[in-house]
């Protein structure tokens, strides 16, 4: 415990020295974050191993029980993407950020502070740290997001985050106060039996799946995820969806891991809400022509798998079948750290095609894998595993799911519920075709092919201070991808703590069968290398154009563009999507140069969200009635407000 | 121990043999077919055993634009296919290597198959192969789903969770399974006419490239990579014919009948397919969907019927 307040520290700090360094400021705030990574990694793992000690606790005598900060397996496990991808982040800063915008200095002060807030908010054990932390992170994010505040765009996105993020939180309070008011007291802990059952069961789940819902960026309440993910810094971005987000998945987890007897709805409405989710993230992301708001609305996608996995869990938990349970929730929680180091990965690359070319635009760029050769293949990568095709680790946290859904479709789960199963199967197979479709065409737009523009043509591969956190991110999707088995138990012991079960690493490789996974990636990488291999053992032919079919000056503007290539599914999912497109006017026998345009913008943001917030201003507008400035008025406030509250306690 | 284990060991040799050698057979049955109801004679059956054999020999050309990525196609869909031939059953025979889920991860070595066989062509920069892999990105989508739902179904029947006795299925035709498995079947003949690029769906002897979904995606392949590719697409054949032949067999009691029978249905797969492909024309690429949509609405009811 010790050692992971020591990183916490250390995190907080990390940006405090670059306030006063001319130079190296970066430098110094990215080996303090690496500093506390390996501190707080040391602190994880060791309580992941079942080490002695394994939850540490920070006793205060005023506040009751059982404590402000828990380290328990589940803070163990959500802070090591916490650690992670704050180092990788600070490190790429280093190359990406320093020396040529605004705000250097005060964003690194801010970055650490944000570290610290999620380290603090994955050990917060009662309601009081929890919000305190979860109102930094929410801060500190924002300050991050406004980066580059010139831009009215980055601004708007700002706004629309504060208020998603604050409106959650509302629901958080009225949560916290209402489980306060059941169990006596707003520390963290197991629930009564046979509340779940009861109207305030009922409310407290409602509760809770609101405000963590915003967070997470659920649909429909993911309003401010795309904009906000676009705008910020790519290294915000790769923190703020590889870990921000997975808090909102947190604090659901928390919250299902005290109620020891949910009803089998609550799994139902997990599913539901992880189908929505994946299956229309993933298909707005398909509509995006912008590489970030792209990977902002995968994103959306994968919290919907992991709540797909959380749905399954708390269904096999209701209906009292332990495999189901441990395969979901073993899913679920390996999904959060797969997408956190896979996304984190991809916004990282996107972040250098970024730097490199000044653009996000996926029709402006092409043929970046000539010029930025790692920056490709670190996109691959992300790619691939976020496909969740094998042998990396996207594969293997969806394989734990499938295979608890293919089990609960031989149970008896009784009348209506039958279904959830083949829900979260057909899901899952959707999501997963959608996503190759749509990495397909990010990857092969930005990276193959020929430069649709000058800037793409000339762009620089990355300085090695962002490919290192990349390449480090790469191995570990490689790592998990390939060995599955070996970090079966640690997770086993999480889920055991979720699940109030025992289910340990051996019952969970006995559950699923890890250890094929390896021996399957080891035949295709060696089937691969043969063939590369045999490839090679003829003479090969170079510098001739591409074959089009006997066109043989094929430039650029003649490629097959992301739009097009997107475009057969997105009329497909026209009645979700509702693309809008600009078709040119052309008018008489020589028609004059006409443009066309087509987006698919988000229905959730333009129809529901901004007209709310619109009205809401309005509203406050009028509350402006009572601030008139005049002291004397306010001193009549209080003078009123002190009768009204004399006549109250009288009464 | 060694004698006992004997048969086993020989019938994964064959189970080797079978997916290393019989694979560029498929097609020649098919073309074979076809050409005999056109009245024609058609190349030998054996043809893609020699063109692979000069491809082989061949120097391979590449187009200036293409990276390494170009390759990751052509070895990728090989690699991914001799590992999913491991997972599948030929007939009622035992799979090599058999464990519980490893249906999902057959799935998905065809899904990462067709991943790297779409960014090779999207190497390129074509309009053409970029048309073909959007194409294939898009009418997968809807496979996918219908190879699910008949994963779901035959598990929901059989409580099975890896294909080697998944697909065993109670092969008495008087069961109550008769029906659903008819359904299954059905949905899956139509992803493996839409998966190695069949008529209805496309078709892989037309010489217009704008109407090509498969064979425009490897235009620019040639030599050696080609040969991979041409290969890789008889072994989706073979593997994905063993998938849809293996339930609708009915189980012998010795193991070289039921090689036997295997090997007669495969044949009589292509034989199958190649009169679907004389008998009908190519649908409108707009029409695609809703064939596929046929077979995923086929594998639900199939997963209905179980339920009752």
């Amino acid at each position: 415990m010790s050692l992971a307040l020591l990183a916490l520290l250390v995190a907080a700090v990390s940006g405090v020295p670059g306030l006063f360094l001319r130079r190296r400021g970066g430098e110094v705030a990215a080996g303090l974050l690496g500093l506390a990574a390996v501190l707080g990694l040391m602190a994880a793992l060791r309580v992941l191993a079942g080490g002695a000690g394994g939850a540490l606790q920070l006793r205060t005598a005023a506040l009751g029980s059982p404590g402000l900060l828990v380290l328990d397996p589940l803070a163990a496990f959500f802070s090591i993407p916490v650690l992670l991808l704050s180092f990788c982040g600070g490190l790429y800063a280093v190359g990406y950020w320093e020396g040529h915008r605004g705000h250097t200095p005060i964003l690194r002060l801010v970055f650490g502070f944000l570290t610290a807030s999620l380290l603090m908010l994955v050990m917060a054990s009662h309601a009081l740290t929890f919000l305190l932390a979860w109102e930094g992170m929410a801060i500190a994010a924002f300050l991050l997001v406004m980066a580059e505040d010139r831009e009215p765009e980055t601004r708007r996105a700002g706004w629309i985050y504060l208020a998603a993020t604050h409106t959650g939180t509302l629901f958080l309070f009225a949560a916290f106060a209402l489980l306060a008011k059941v169990q006596g007291h707003s520390g963290f802990g197991a629930l009564p039996a046979g509340l779940a059952a009861t109207r305030g069961g009922t409310a407290l789940f409602a509760l809770f799946l609101l405000g963590f819902g915003f967070k997470a960026g659920v649909l429909p309440l993911h309003v401010w995820l795309p904009p906000a993910h676009a705008a910020a810094p790519s290294h915000v971005s790769a923190l703020m969806s590889g870990v921000l987000l997975k808090m909102g998945i947190l604090g659901i987890i928390r919250f299902l891991s005290w109620v020891p007897d949910p009803p089998p709805w609550w799994g139902g409405t997990l599913v539901a809400l992880g189908a929505l989710s994946g299956i229309l993230g993933v298909a707005f992301a398909l509509g995006q022509h912008d590489l970030k708001r792209l990977l902002a609305y995968h994103s959306i996608e994968n919290i919907g798998i992991i709540l797909l996995g959380l749905g399954l869990g708390t269904l096999g938990k209701a209906t009292g079948h332990p495999a189901m349970q441990a395969l979901g929730y073993a899913g679920a929680l390996l999904h959060v750290v797969n997408h956190s180091l896979f996304k984190g990965l991809l916004f990282l690359s996107a972040g250098s095609v970024l730097h490199a070319t000044g653009t996000r635009d996926l029709e402006r760029l092409g043929g970046l894998g000539r010029t930025m050769p790692w920056t490709s293949a670190a996109f691959l990568a992300g790619s691939w595993a976020i496909c969740g095709l094998p042998p990396l680790n996207g594969f293997v946290s969806e394989f734990l799911i499938y295979l608890g859904a293919f089990r609960g479709l031989g149970l008896e789960l009784g009348l209506g519920r039958q279904a959830w199963p083949l829900v979260i199967l057909v899901s899952l197979a959707l999501i997963g075709a959608l996503a190759l479709a749509c990495f397909a065409k990010a990857f092969g737009a930005v990276f193959l092919g020929l430069p649709r523009t000058q800037a793409a043509q000339q762009a620089p591969e990355a300085p090695r201070s962002m490919l290192l956190p990349m390449g480090l991110l790469a191995l570990a999707c490689l790592a998990i991808g390939v060995v599955p088995a070996l970090f079966a138990p640690a997770l086993g012991r999480v889920v055991g703590l979720v699940g109030g079960a025992p289910a340990g690493g051996e019952a969970l490789v006995a559950l699923a069968p890890l250890r094929m996974l390896t021996w399957a990636a080891l035949v295709l990488g060696l089937l691969t290398l043969l063939l590369g291999r045999w490839l090679r053992l003829v003479p090969q032919g170079r510098d001739l154009p591409t074959w089009d079919c006997g066109y043989a000056a094929a430039d650029a503007r003649m490629q097959y563009t992301a739009s097009s290539f997107a475009d057969g599914l997105v009329r497909g999912l026209r009645w979700a999507l509702r693309p809008v497109a600009h078709l040119p006017r052309l008018v008489g026998w020589f028609p004059r140069p006409a443009r066309y345009e087509s987006h698919v913008p988000d229905p959730a943001l333009d129809r529901a969200a901004s007209p709310a917030l619109q009205l809401a201003v309005r509203g406050a507008g009028l509350l402006r009635v009572a601030q008139g400035g005049a002291l004397p008025v306010y001193l009549l406030y209080v003078l009123l407000t002190l009768l009204a509250l004399l006549v109250w306690m009288v009464a | 121990m060694l004698p006992a284990m004997l048969p086993a060991m020989l019938q994964f040799l064959l189970h080797g043999l079978t997916v290393l050698l019989l694979p560029p057979l498929i097609p020649g049955l098919i073309a074979k077919t076809k050409a005999l109801m056109a009245g024609r004679q058609g190349p030998p059956v054996l043809q893609l055993y020699y063109d692979l054999a000069k491809l082989a020999r061949k120097q391979a050309v590449f187009s200036r634009t293409t990276t390494w990525v170009f390759l990751a196609g052509p070895v990728g869909g090989v690699a991914a296919g001799l590992v999913a031939s491991c997972l599948v059953p030929f007939g009622h025979t035992p799979a090599p290597v058999s464990f519980q889920g490893d249906v999902i991860l057959f799935a998905y070595l065809f899904g990462l198959a067709r991943f790297l066989t779409i960014l090779s062509a999207l190497d390129t920069g074509s309009s053409f192969e970029g048309m073909g892999a959007a194409r294939e990105a898009t009418f997968s989508a809807l496979a996918e789903p219908a190879l699910f739902l008949g994963f779901a179904a035959l598990a929901k029947a059989n409580g099975s969770l890896s294909l080697g006795t998944m697909l065993a299925f109670p092969g008495s035709l008087t069961t109550r399974f008769t029906g659903p498995l008819i359904l299954i079947l059905a949905g899956w003949v139509i992803v493996y006419l839409a998966e190695n690029s069949r008529i209805p769906v496309d078709d892989p002897n037309t010489h217009l490239e704008l109407t090509m979904i498969h064979e425009v995606m490897v235009l620019d392949h040639s030599g050696r990579p080609l040969a991979l590719v041409l290969y890789g697409a008889s072994l989706k054949l073979l593997v994905l014919g063993a998938l849809i032949l293996t339930p609708a067999l009915p189980r012998a009691p010795h193991a070289w009948q039921n090689w036997l029978a295997f090997y007669a249905a495969l044949g009589g797969l292509a034989v199958g397919v190649g009169v679907v492909e004389s008998s009908m024309a190519r649908f409108r690429m707009t029409k695609v969907p809703q064939f596929l949509v046929a077979g995923v609405l086929a594998t639900a009811f199939a997963f209905l019927l179980m339920l009752v």
